[in-house]
């Protein structure tokens, strides 16, 4: 089983070589790949002194869909068995992601959810954000009809099959709500465990309130346009 | 005896219009014999200056698509005609900008994938 930990970073220098180490550690058996996503501060720097990761560095930044769909396809082209997502600004813990990787391994699962709100606890975003989460969890569920509790966690989990399929038109300005959508429209099989995250530590994040809005209001404009165009099939 | 009357007499109004259509009709096919601008846009301007030419030359057109509209105020239906070309030619462009970003972006992605193997190459060589 080849695990490989996808880290995406954009200006992450305080917390890049610290999510690297705890993955390191909990993680033993993985490839690591940091994807740096066009980075401005000392982030490039400190990721050439790390030791036995892999490297892909973005001619500019493209955004946290672009540097995952760039994972998505080095795990194909380097014939992986399981992917796992972690960011680079530290909120997602490393020693979780083996409860991520457990339903694959099973066979439970194409994709793992690391949920905030099944337990409720750690830390869940502000609160303006978790209204924009929840109507989201509203709409999706209506219209995509699924029940998930985390629809915009970029925690995850993938197996070989769900990379795949994401890897060749990957939804590059709002991945996560959009991957569920894609992943269950073809009868994948999608998973949600509870995760405690912690508040970023260092950085700002890439999604900021006004952003949020803006995103959402997208993500609302796929799930309608991909609604009509499912009702049809 | 009554005169009889030319209703649309040429006016100077009107020349200039057909001499700045063919002006930038022309100005299209040049651009497009030094390859400024590729075939595929230029169609769509080609036929919003026709359009234009033909409105120039025969005015009473712009009376009857009036009349066929219900528009009282004849200028009203040329900037309807206006607009619609106008819209539609940004419409297009929105179109050829996302391709063109998409494709970019599938760039960018494989140019990294390359790069990062490219090196990784040069750390194992002696």
């Amino acid at each position: 089983m080849k695990i490989l930990v996808l880290i995406a970073a954009f200006n992450e220098e305080d917390t890049i070589e610290g999510v690297i180490q705890q993955t390191r550690l909990h993680l033993p058996s993985a490839d690591i790949l940091v994807v740096n996503d066009g980075s401005t501060d000392r982030t490039k720097n400190i990721l050439t002194r790390q030791e036995s990761i892999s490297i892909l560095n973005h001619p500019f930044n493209m955004g946290i869909g672009g540097a995952v769909w760039t994972g998505f396809n080095f795990f194909v082209r380097n014939d992986y068995d399981c992917l796992v997502r972690i960011d680079g600004d530290g909120q997602h813990p490393p020693s979780q992601a083996k409860n991520l990787i457990e339903p694959l391994l099973n066979q439970d699962a194409d994709l793992v959810i690391g949920s905030r709100f099944i337990e409720r606890e750690g830390y869940l975003s502000s609160l303006p954000r978790r209204g924009g989460i929840k109507l989201l969890n509203i709409l999706t569920g209506f219209f995509l009809k699924n029940e998930v509790t985390d629809n915009t966690s970029g925690f995850r989990a993938y197996s070989r099959r769900a990379v795949s399929l994401l890897a060749k038109d990957y939804p590059f300005d709002y991945p996560e709500p959009i991957e569920v959508y894609l992943l269950s429209k073809k009868g994948f099989k999608i998973k949600e465990i509870s995760a405690i995250m912690n508040e970023r530590k260092g950085g700002i994040s890439s999604i900021n309130l006004m952003h949020s809005y803006y995103y959402l209001i997208k993500v609302l404009l796929t799930i309608f346009a991909n609604f009509f165009a499912w009702r049809k099939k | 005896m009554e005169e009889k009357m030319n209703p649309y007499p040429i006016s100077s109004i009107q020349i200039l219009s057909i001499l700045f259509s063919l002006f930038l009709l022309g100005l299209i096919i040049a651009l497009i014999r030094k390859k400024k601008i590729r075939e595929e846009y230029a169609i769509l301007w080609i036929v919003i200056f026709l359009v234009f030419l033909i409105l120039s030359v025969f005015r009473g057109l712009i009376d009857r698509i009036s009349t066929f509209l219900g528009i009282q105020y004849q200028p009203a239906s040329l900037f309807l005609i206006l607009f619609g070309c106008l819209f539609l030619l940004t419409f297009h462009f929105s179109i050829v900008i996302s391709d063109m970003k998409k494709k970019i972006n599938s760039l960018a992605m494989t140019m990294t994938l390359l790069e990062g193997k490219l090196s990784e190459e040069k750390k194992e060589a002696p």
